[in-house]
């Protein structure tokens, strides 16, 4: 990956890139700015066809890619869309990151370049494929013309164009620079390619970013160096909310190498050092007097029955409703009622925050694992004090990102720490410690569900109260509609969105009573979809109990009005043996949803011991995501879908001491490891129409599978999560 | 000054006794392959091998190790990324981030040396290293691939 000069050329593809992603327009202040730029006119070489691909002499192309890749594989899907309608040689085919502030200067030609939401392909598929056929059209027009022929006339094979009739053969390498030329077609006047008849995209090619992670040269953010260097270790108030009151530096400035310590914007301290062993020392011997504020008497035990009284708290947003839930509640034959909770969690990544930063009084230049490239290159210039023209963000693989690379503090303090030092590039790390301590964490929430049951045992009657926590209360709260945040309702929303509920229930009520602590939100991988799996999903179970039927029956009488989520249910029910018997002692359990605009769903064969220890043996898992860019990078998702999945199932739970967080490293904050890891059959199952994500829908329903089958081997409800809390001894 | 012998050269390294070895192969040494994930011996990111076993090197004193131990990183498991275990890895494409595979495959390869043919059993006991992205059905794949090749190859 290199980062690319501007170019004269700009891109004909503004108009489809706008029409693609919803973003969050968090920390974008500068889009306004971009109006009215004009790019510099600086010839690109390598020529640029256009914004999305470029052909060197020897034909390698270089495809752009502007979301991020984190390891969840959209840097090849991307790529293999864009080869599809290039139609150029998948083994010629290299890529590399616009940057930001590139994106900037031509008028977000590369459109969205947040990655979250599971959004990477499916929201930018149409216009980079646009912009693999439109190269293509220009490479064929130069050698065309060059020709004195028709373009109509020529065909391309991988790279090499053709012309039968005088039996003439060129390579994209030596019609790029006079394709560069050549007008870009009109969007309009582009046909994309029928997904049946894809050669390059569809299929299970390898990732193009492996080889560098098998022997170490694969720089992360962590690992960037820079001449001249230096390091930053940083201490946040751990009490969120809270300040620096005063620090005494004399002991960190007698430790060997430390050059500088800093207090970071009101609340964080940092010591500068020629190694981060040395900046992490040398932060271990500053005295720091904190001003905790009055956060710091809030206890876990208050938080929990802060929720819990919304629950039953008469003022609520409604998020999804049919029927008279009231009215047929009260004629119910039968109830059912229970309450769930979910806990405050960490996203973990395996690579701590971390950012590079320069500044000084003209320029400010960062290098950062982001998520979304505009958002940090926005952090970056509003700590720096600069316009977003004078500041660059380059662009680093990440080490993990599951929504908390997002969320730009990590830069803004990197930033603030090189003002303090300019002309002097200094990389900041977090330890794990200050990572776990600073998450922005999933929401916290419990949720209160009622059925109501007709004599046969029909579902008449559903209320899902969900009291608890919004992340965009946290985080953009101008993005609430009239106080109310739709993203709560993930995967119980009403139809034609990508979070549908698919249960066909008569009279049906949800509702959400948000209630906020002060401790900070984020997008956490799989989101509000993850909880509400649990809850409707294992709830779903407990009422076809009460009702006596089977649960895979149960669930099939409400799909009726959701056949694409049925297929999946009927897809992991029948590869994983619902009904058949179980090898001794193994249970199963059912769970399946829709979210990120794909359905997903898994059965789960568990046995649990006398004692209580839980073995999961075997996911079966479907997908259907419409059309599979990559099928075993979706199998791939699947399969870490779940060992995210059941680490926050059985253990992850972040808990308040204090006003902070007490889990503070991997020996109180687990994560599943090897031995516990089930195998995982993964069927994709693409249904063609639709482009849905893969990186975290499968997330939702690896716990009410895996609880749902507890249930069915011990007869214990795990309705607190994690797992751990409840006492499995049967 | 400390003697280290790392990757077959001995190298002269001036820092703090109290180091941790992953900084000090990190920083001093400049081998960034080998990760910090959690700096009390939790992870596995930072794992290289001392005359064969594999350490955490996050947890280890630099005046820990003598200057005729042999320590050896990813950077060092082979030329050209021959080993076969990173040939498997290529094969089943078994990163997703990558962040925490320098450690998987120095643990791996620890494993292979002492046991060439590994149960599913053996390599799940093993190999207790942490991947957030959630690898470890293709580590495990990939760990019996690298020992079939080697065994056929003798
Ligand atoms: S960094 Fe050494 S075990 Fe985690
Ligand atoms: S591949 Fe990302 S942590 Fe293992």
């Amino acid at each position: 990956m290199t980062h690319i000069s501007p170019s004269s050329r700009r891109g004909f593809l503004k108009a489809s890139a706008a029409l693609g992603a919803f973003t969050l327009a968090i920390q974008a202040p500068f889009i306004e700015e971009a109006a009215g730029q004009t790019a510099p006119a600086a010839a690109a070489i390598p020529p640029e066809v256009n914004a999305w691909v470029v052909v060197k002499a020897d034909d390698t192309v270089v495809i752009r890619i502007a979301r991020s890749e984190m390891g969840q594989g959209t840097l090849t899907g991307l790529a293999q869309l864009v080869a599809e309608e290039l139609d150029c040689d998948w083994a010629k085919v290299t890529t590399e990151y616009p940057t930001p502030t590139d994106n900037l200067r031509r008028n977000r030609v590369w459109g969205d370049m947040s990655t979250g939401g599971s959004r990477g392909i499916r929201a930018s598929h149409d216009y980079v494929r646009r912009g693999g056929a439109a190269a293509k059209i220009m490479l064929v027009q130069a050698a065309a013309e060059a020709w004195k022929v028709p373009a109509a006339e020529l065909t391309v094979n991988k790279g090499t164009i053709s012309h039968a009739k005088t039996n003439r053969r060129t390579t994209y390498g030596k019609v790029a620079v006079a394709a560069a030329a050549i007008t870009p077609p009109a969007a309009a006047s582009i046909t994309l390619k029928d997904p049946k008849d894809w050669k390059i995209a569809g299929k299970p090619l390898p990732r193009l970013d492996t080889r560098d992670k098998v022997n170490g040269k694969q720089v992360y953010g962590a690992d960037l160096k820079l001449p001249g260097m230096l390091n930053a270790a940083i201490k946040d108030c751990p009490v969120f909310g809270g300040k620096v009151r005063s620090f005494n530096a004399a002991a960190a400035m007698a430790k060997p190498g430390v050059k500088k310590v800093v207090q970071v914007g009101e609340s964080a301290i940092a010591v500068v050092a020629d190694t981060w062993w040395q900046a992490k020392t040398g932060l271990d011997a500053v005295e720091i007097l904190w001003d905790e504020g009055p956060n710091a008497r809030i206890q876990q035990a208050d938080i929990d029955a802060m929720v819990a009284e919304g629950l039953t708290a008469t003022q609520a947003f409604i998020g999804n409703k049919a029927g008279d839930m009231a009215g047929a509640m009260a004629k119910a034959a039968s109830k059912v009622e229970a309450t769930y909770s979910f806990p405050f969690q960490n996203h973990a990544t395996m690579e701590p925050m971390n950012a590079t930063a320069v500044w000084t009084a003209e320029k400010c230049e960062v290098w950062c694992p982001t998520q979304n490239g505009d958002a940090a290159l926005a952090a970056a210039a509003a700590a720096s004090g600069h316009r977003a023209q004078q500041c660059e963000v380059h662009k680093i693989h990440l080490g993990g990102g599951f929504g908390r690379r997002g969320w730009h503090d990590y830069v803004t303090q990197a930033v603030q720490i090189a003002k303090q030092m300019p002309g002097v590039p200094v990389k900041l790390l977090w330890s794990r410690e200050e990572d776990m301590l600073h998450g922005r964490f999933h929401p916290i929430t419990q949720c209160k569900l009622t059925a109501g049951l007709d004599a046969d045992g029909k579902l008449e009657a559903l209320h899902i109260r969900i009291s608890g926590q919004s992340i965009v209360a946290g985080i953009a709260p101008n993005l609430l509609e009239n106080g109310l945040d739709s993203r709560v309702f993930q995967g119980l929303a009403q139809g034609g969105n990508e979070f549908t509920f698919g249960y066909g229930v008569p009279n049906l009520l949800v509702d959400h009573a948000m209630r906020n602590p002060h401790v900070p939100p984020g997008f956490w991988r799989g989101v509000n979809l993850n909880q509400n799996a649990v809850y409707i999903e294992c709830f779903i179970d407990e009422v076809a109990r009460a009702a006596g039927k089977d649960a895979l029956e149960f669930r099939r009488a409400l799909l009726a009005g959701a056949p694409k989520q049925l297929a999946v249910l009927n897809a992991v029910a029948d590869k994983g043996g619902w009904g058949k018997p179980a090898p001794a002692g193994h249970h199963r359990g059912l769970a399946a949803i829709m979210g990120y605009g794909s359905y997903v769903a898994a059965c789960a064969e568990v046995s649990v011991s006398r004692a209580g220890e839980v073995k999961v043996h075997k996911i079966t898992a479907a997908t259907d995501p419409g059309h599979a860019v990559n099928p075993q990078q979706i199998a791939a998702q699947v399969e870490g879908s779940f060992v995210y999945g059941l680490g926050a199932a059985f253990y992850q739970e972040c808990t308040v001491k204090d006003g902070r967080m007490e889990q503070e490293n991997f020996d109180t904050y687990q994560a599943l490891r090897m031995d516990e890891m089930p195998a995982v059959e993964s069927i994709v199952m693409p249904s063609g129409g639709f482009w849905g994500g893969v990186g975290e829908p499968t997330i939702a329903v690896a716990a009410p599978a895996v609880l749902n089958a507890i249930f069915a081997a011990t007869g214990k409800r795990v309705r607190r999560l994690p797992l751990r809390h409840t006492d499995l001894k049967h | 000054m400390t003697k280290l012998h790392v990757n077959g050269r001995v190298h002269d390294v001036q820092v703090d006794p109290d180091t941790p070895l992953l900084w000090v192969i990190r920083e001093q040494l400049g081998m960034t392959g080998t990760k910090y994930g959690c700096g009390i011996a939790q992870c596995g990111a930072c794992t290289v091998q001392i005359d064969g076993q594999a350490v955490r090197s996050c947890a280890l004193p630099v005046s820990a190790v003598t200057p005729t131990q042999k320590i050896t990183t990813i950077e060092g498991l082979s030329a050209n990324s021959a080993h076969p275990l990173q040939q498997a890895w290529v094969a089943l494409d078994v990163p997703q981030c990558g962040y925490c595979q320098s450690g998987m495959l120095m643990a791996a390869a620890t494993l292979l040396a002492s046991n060439p043919k590994p149960t599913e059993a053996e390599i799940r006991e093993n190999i207790t290293n942490i991947c957030r992205c959630g690898t470890y059905n293709r580590v495990i794949a990939g760990i019996k691939r690298a020992a079939d090749a080697t065994a056929r190859r003798g």
